[in-house]
C-alpha cells in the first residue's frame, strides 16, 4: 500500500532539506523525497500549507502503567503523544512497582506492542527500587529493550553510588539520565527560593539545589567517560555548567521542557497546584538562559516531563499536591507560538530539538525524511488554532499548566511505520 | 465597610481600611470593659471556626469576639471531623457551604488554604493563619497595640527578631507596617530570614544590638523549631545570646520603646522571664486587643453597618 504525502513543507536538518516536497511511503518506508512524485496506486493526501517533520521523540514521560492506570496508561499517554504530534516517547520507570528488572522492561514492550499508539522506549531505574542504594539489573533490562537508566524523581543522593551507576552503564554504552536535585538543599521546596517563595509563604527550593547535582554529574561523567543526559534542566546555571562541560569534550546531553522555556515564576501568582513542577519554574532570566542555551546548541533536546496525576490526588492544597504538569499534547503547539511564529527558531532548528536531538541524546533509532528510513512522520499544520481546555485533552490526565491558553499551530497527522496514529487531529484508534 | 469580602492577605487592605479596622476595634474595646460583653450586632449570623491546626489561643479569641457579637459560633477543629479520616478541604468547604454559614475563620498548616475556601464557599473567609504565609487578624491587633501604646503608627521602626522565614505573622505585619508607614526591620541570623526581604518591604539587620537604640518596638517572633528542616542555629543558648530579650538589652530601646510577642513565648531563648513580665512588655495587652480588632472585622466583613451602630 503507497501514500503520496503531496506539497508540504519538509524540513529535516539531517537530511538538510527544507523545500516543498512530495514523499512517497511504501510498506511503513519512505521510498521517495522529491518534486512531483506519484503513485500509481494508493492513497493521496494533500499536504499544502502544511509542515512534514521527521517523527517527533518525547524522551521524558511518566505513562504510570503499571500501578497507576488512573492516571494514564501505555495506551492512553501513547494516545496523548500522537495527539501532540509525537511518533516516539521514552518512559521513566517510577511507577508502582519501580521498572527496575528485566521482567518490568520486558512488561512495558509487550504491552507497548498490544496497546500504544506510538513507539515506547522504556528507561529502567538506575537503582533498586530507585532506592540509591544498589545498583538495579541494568544488564537484564537492556537485554529486555531497555534504552537508558534513570532514578527519574529523586536523583542518587550518594556520589558513590552514582559514579558506580555511571561506570556500570557505561559497559552498556547506554545514557545516565540524571534527576539534579540535592534533595537536603532542595529542603521540601515547592516553587523556586526567591520572590515567589516569600510572597506566596511556600517553601522554596533554589536553583542551587539543581546545580550543585548538575556540576556533580558533569564531573562524574568526566571521571567515568559514562554518556550523561541531564533531565528537566530549569536554571541559568545549569546551562552555563553545560556549556562549559560541552566546551571541554565532556559526553554530555541536556533536555528543557516547554514549561520550564515558556512559564516562569511570575505565573504563580495563585495557589494553582497545575503549576506545581520538580524542578519548580524560576525566573523570567532563567527562562531567558534556557531559550538562549536552545539557540546555541546547549541544549539538545525539549522533553515534556508528561506527568498525569488525577484530579482527587492534585486538586489539595498547594503543598501537598504532587509535583507535574502534562505536557505531550501542547509541547508542538507551544514551540509553534512562542518560537516559530515570533522567528525566534525555524523548524530545521525543531526538527533537531524535537527530534534528533531527542533521538541520539538517548540513542534511538535515526529518523529522517529520506529514502530507506521508516515512515514515522509529523505533520503539522502551523496555522491551526488550539484552545486548550480541559476537554481537548486525550491524556487520561488533566492537569496542565497550560489549560486556558490560546495556542497557534498543532499535529494534524502523524505517520509511525507508516500507520496513520493521527489523521486530520483525531487520534486513530482511540 | 471593606473593599473585600475576604481577609486573606494584608496586601489586599489598604492603609485606609487599616485605619477604620482599628477605628471600630477601638469603639468594640469599650464594650469589653463593661460588665454585659454583648452587643446584638451579629444575631442570627453563623461564624465557623474552622482550625487545622491546634490553637487555643487564636481560636479563643476569635470565639469570644463572635460571641460578643451574638454571632452563632461554631468550633470545627480537624480531629474532632472528617479530616483525620482522609477528606479534602474542598470537600470540608463543600459541606460546610451547604450548611449555609455566613463567615468562616480557617487556620491551616497549609499556605493558600483560605484561597481554596473561598474559590468553594460563597461566604466570607477569615485567614486566621496559613502555613508560614501570612496571619492577618494578628497584624492588625499588633497595629493597634502600637497604637495605642505609642500614640501613632506612622513613622515608627519596628524590629521584627527571630524566625521571620517561619512566621505568618511576619508575613503580615511587615506588609501591614509598610502600609501605615512605619518602618520594619527583621533582624535575626541569615538561616532565619526569608528568601527575598525585599518582596516583603523589609530591611534585614544581623546584629540585634545594632539596631536596639534605634527602635520603637522591639517585637520578638517565636522560634518554631518544630518547622526547620535543619537546626538553624547551634544551641538555644547561642541563640539567646544573640538574639533572645533580656534586661541588658531592654535598656539599650530607648525610654519609650515597648516589647511585644505574638505568643506562645519561649521563655528563656526569644525573650527572659523579667523582660516577658516587665512594664515595658505589652504582650497581654497584645491579646486585649485582639478580641476587639477581631470583632471590628467581623463586624466590618458581615456588613454589619446594616444592622446597627457599632458600639
Amino acid at each position: 500500500m503507497a501514500l503520496l504525502l503531496k506539497g508540504g513543507r519538509v524540513v529535516d536538518a539531517a537530511a538538510g532539506i527544507d523545500a516543498v516536497l512530495d514523499v512517497v511511503v511504501r510498506d511503513g518506508v519512505i521510498v521517495g523525497v522529491g518534486e512531483d512524485l506519484t503513485i500509481e496506486k494508493g492513497q493521496t493526501i494533500e499536504c499544502a500549507e502544511k509542515v512534514l517533520l521527521p517523527g517527533l521523540a518525547d524522551i521524558h514521560v511518566h505513562l504510570r502503567e503499571p500501578g497507576q492506570e488512573y492516571k494514564e496508561t501505555i495506551a492512553t499517554g501513547t494516545r496523548a503523544a500522537a495527539h501532540g504530534g509525537f511518533t516516539a516517547v521514552a518512559c521513566m520507570p517510577n511507577t508502582k512497582p519501580i521498572a527496575d528488572s528485566g521482567s518490568h522492561v520486558r512488561f512495558i514492550v509487550d504491552r507497548a506492542a498490544a496497546t500504544a499508539a506510538v513507539r515506547v522506549y522504556p528507561i529502567g531505574a538506575i537503582t533498586a527500587g530507585q532506592a540509591g542504594e544498589q545498583l538495579a539489573e541494568i544488564g537484564d533490562m537492556v537485554a529486555e529493550g531497555a534504552v537508558a537508566f534513570s532514578d527519574d524523581g529523586r536523583g542518587i543522593a550518594s556520589a558513590g553510588m552514582a559514579r558506580v551507576a555511571m561506570d556500570y552503564i557505561k559497559r552498556f554504552g547506554m545514557a545516565y539520565v540524571a534527576h539534579c536535585e540535592d534533595v537536603p538543599l532542595a529542603a521540601g521546596g515547592v516553587v523556586n527560593e526567591g520572590v515567589v517563595s516569600t510572597r506566596m509563604g511556600l517553601p522554596g527550593q533554589p536553583a542551587a539545589a539543581e546545580e550543585v547535582m548538575v556540576a556533580r554529574e558533569i564531573a562524574l561523567a568526566e571521571l567515568t567517560g559514562c554518556r550523561l543526559h541531564l533531565a528537566h534542566l530549569s536554571t541559568a546555571g545549569s546551562v552555563v555548567l553545560v556549556r562549559d562541560a560541552k566546551a571541554r569534550g565532556v559526553s554530555v546531553t541536556c533536555e528543557v521542557t516547554p514549561h520550564h522555556l515558556f512559564l516562569d515564576e511570575d505565573a504563580i501568582t495563585t495557589y494553582d497546584p497545575n503549576l506545581k513542577m520538580n524542578p519548580p519554574l524560576r525566573t523570567a532570566a532563567d527562562r531567558e538562559a534556557l531559550v538562549a542555551g536552545l539557540l546555541d546548541g546547549t541544549i539538545d533536546a525539549i522533553a515534556t516531563d508528561h506527568a498525569p496525576h488525577a484530579p482527587h490526588e492534585k486538586e489539595l492544597e498547594f503543598e501537598l499536591a504532587p509535583f507535574g504538569t502534562t505536557g505531550l499534547e501542547t509541547a508542538l503547539s507551544l514551540v509553534n507560538t512562542h518560537l516559530i511564529a515570533t522567528g525566534t527558531l525555524g523548524w530545521a532548528e525543531v526538527s533537531n530539538l524535537m527530534c534528533h536531538g531527542p533521538r541520539a541524546a538517548l540513542g534511538l533509532p535515526e529518523m529522517r525524511l529520506e529514502a530507506g528510513y521508516p515512515a514515522d512522520i509529523t505533520i503539522v499544520d502551523p496555522e491551526a488554532r488550539v484552545e486548550v481546555t480541559p476537554e481537548w485533552f486525550v491524556s487520561r490526565s488533566r492537569n496542565s499548566a497550560f489549560t486556558g491558553q490560546s495556542l497557534l499551530g498543532k499535529a494534524s497527522d502523524v505517520l509511525v511505520g507508516g500507520q496513520w496514529a493521527l489523521r486530520n487531529g483525531k487520534v486513530v484508534g482511540q | 465597610m471593606l473593599s473585600s469580602k475576604h481577609l486573606m492577605t494584608m496586601g489586599d487592605v489598604s492603609a485606609e481600611e487599616i485605619a477604620l479596622i482599628l477605628d471600630t476595634a477601638e469603639s468594640f474595646s469599650e464594650v469589653n470593659q463593661r460588665r454585659i460583653k454583648k452587643l446584638p450586632t451579629l444575631r442570627g449570623r453563623t461564624v465557623v471556626n474552622l482550625f487545622f491546626e491546634p490553637s487555643t489561643r487564636t481560636r479563643t479569641s476569635f470565639e469570644i469576639a463572635a460571641k460578643r457579637l451574638s454571632a452563632d459560633g461554631v468550633n470545627f477543629s480537624a480531629s474532632a471531623s472528617a479530616t483525620v479520616k482522609g477528606e479534602t478541604l474542598r470537600d470540608t468547604a463543600k459541606t460546610l457551604a451547604a450548611m449555609s454559614c455566613d463567615l468562616v475563620i480557617v487556620r491551616h498548616k497549609y499556605a493558600g488554604a483560605p484561597q481554596m475556601l473561598a474559590e468553594a464557599m460563597d461566604c466570607s473567609i477569615v485567614n486566621g493563619g496559613d502555613g508560614v504565609h501570612e496571619h492577618p487578624t494578628q497584624a492588625l491587633l499588633d497595629l493597634y497595640t502600637m497604637r495605642q501604646a505609642l500614640g501613632k503608627l506612622e513613622g515608627l521602626r519596628v524590629g521584627i527578631v527571630g524566625d521571620v522565614c517561619h512566621s505568618r505573622v511576619a508575613g503580615s505585619l511587615v506588609p501591614a507596617l509598610r502600609k501605615v508607614g512605619a518602618t520594619p526591620i527583621i533582624i535575626g541570623p541569615p538561616t532565619l530570614m526569608p528568601a527575598r526581604p525585599d518582596v516583603l518591604g523589609a530591611e534585614v539587620a544581623y546584629d540585634l544590638d545594632e539596631v536596639l537604640p534605634t527602635l520603637d518596638v522591639a517585637y520578638l517572633l517565636r522560634v518554631q523549631f518544630e518547622r526547620a528542616a535543619q537546626m538553624p542555629f547551634p544551641s538555644n543558648r547561642e541563640y539567646a545570646t544573640l538574639y533572645g530579650m533580656n534586661v541588658a538589652r531592654m535598656v539599650k530601646l530607648p525610654s519609650h520603646a515597648i516589647v511585644m510577642h505574638p505568643g506562645p513565648m519561649n521563655r528563656g531563648v526569644e525573650i527572659s522571664a523579667d523582660v516577658a513580665d516587665s512594664p515595658r512588655s505589652v504582650i497581654l495587652g497584645q491579646v486585649e486587643s485582639g478580641v476587639a480588632v477581631r470583632m471590628a472585622v467581623m463586624y466590618l466583613l458581615l456588613g454589619g453597618a446594616d444592622s446597627g451602630a457599632a458600639a
